[in-house]
């Protein structure tokens, strides 16, 4: 049923196809760098040097870290190996809390110490109603 | 192609099915989203957004994967209707794109604090909206037959190679947005809140066929009357 010229166009489309998925592969894979939104606290105290760009760093905000006074927000951002102490001052989303996820933005100051311009919270992909939630936790 | 011709024949007459069809089913779904699903345990009420935005998503990833296959069947059998299919498809999968973008960013800014985030999910699903205009623009800047028919497979093709991207981005790299809760294992959304999602999925579905139908069946007018191949 399939002619010879088909079976042909079949092979030519099928192999540059595959040529394009590696080059796109390639491509992604040398900017791995700059697809990853944020860096986790191992991953900051294992750099070779600090850098003075803007960085961000994401992970679990650690229970009972949460500080606040009037002029700033200081928190522990841990990803349950390492962890790094963040300072902040600014409006904090909704979300944010914790033992939840957050995304922290700023500058690092050193492999202990970060200091952040803007706060996102992270959410996770778990959806329930808050009685299922409050069943769940007793 | 005979199946082509009995799809023609049926796309005349299944229209006003689908129109009524995707009433009612709209109708459940957005009762069933706004009203008797519960809001969440966390971020209240703005799960409700939820329900717009990820039938959106997929419908629009959907779409486009079907417009690929259909290009790469054309550039294999060489039949003008699969081209026309994957024409008439276009519009609708752009809408969706652009809505699941919009609904993602107004979800964003109470949840998360921000509009917008240059994360490997969003981009990519930017990048997937930029594939749409270049093939439904496309369609209008080529007049030569052969042509269109090359530059639009092409551009389906390397578009096909983004979806895996937008569909693994949350497991591959650290993302802002939240990986997927519905895997084959199974959904870590809870089931009440399951079926205003599924509905609103069929919804969607719906509303793109029938917006399908409503393109093809011009554009099978138009073959008609050879010489009005455009307005």
């Amino acid at each position: 049923m399939i002619g010879k010229k088909v079976k042909l166009r079949i092979t030519f489309l099928f192999l540059s196809f595959i040529s394009l998925v590696l080059i796109v592969f390639l491509i992604i894979k040398s900017l791995e760098e700059n697809v990853v939104y944020f860096k986790s606290p191992s991953e900051i105290i294992s750099l070779a040097e600090l850098t003075n760009k803007k960085v961000r760093i994401g992970g679990m905000v650690k229970k009972d870290s949460l500080e606040i006074n009037a002029e700033e927000i200081r928190f522990i951002i841990t990803d349950f190996k390492n962890e790094i102490s963040v300072s902040y001052s600014g409006i904090i989303p909704n979300l944010f809390e914790e033992e939840k996820g957050v995304v922290a933005e700023g500058y690092i100051q050193d492999r202990k110490f970060f200091v952040a311009k803007k706060i996102l919270a992270k959410h996770d992909e778990n959806y329930m109603p808050p009685e299922i939630k409050k069943a769940l936790e007793n | 192609m005979n199946f082509i011709l009995k799809i023609n024949k049926i796309s005349l007459k299944a229209q006003r099915y689908i129109f009524f069809l995707f009433i009612i089913v709209f109708s459940i779904g957005i009762v069933e989203a706004l009203i008797l699903s519960p809001s969440d345990y966390k971020q209240s009420d703005s799960v409700r957004i939820m329900y717009v935005h990820v039938p959106s998503a997929w419908t629009s990833v959907g779409i486009f994967s079907v417009i690929a296959i259909l290009s790469l069947g054309n550039l294999i059998f060489k039949n003008k209707y699969f081209l026309t299919i994957a024409k008439s498809l276009a519009p609708s999968g752009l809408i969706f794109n652009i809505i699941a973008l919009v609904t993602g960013s107004i979800w964003g800014k109470p949840t998360w604090g921000t509009w917008w985030a240059w994360d490997a999910r969003i981009t990519s699903m930017l990048v997937l909206c930029i594939f749409y205009i270049l093939y439904i623009l496309s369609w209008r800047v080529f007049e030569h037959k052969e042509n269109l028919s090359k530059v639009t497979s092409i551009i389906s093709l390397l578009g096909l190679i983004n979806l895996p991207i937008i569909k693994f981005s949350v497991e591959w790299w650290a993302t802002l947005h939240q990986s997927a809760s519905i895997k084959l294992t199974g959904s870590s959304i809870h089931s009440s809140m399951l079926l205003p999602l599924f509905i609103m999925t069929a919804a969607f579905v719906l509303f793109s066929i029938l917006i399908f139908l409503m393109k093809y069946n011009t554009e099978l007018i138009k073959i008609k009357n050879k010489g009005l191949d455009r307005i």
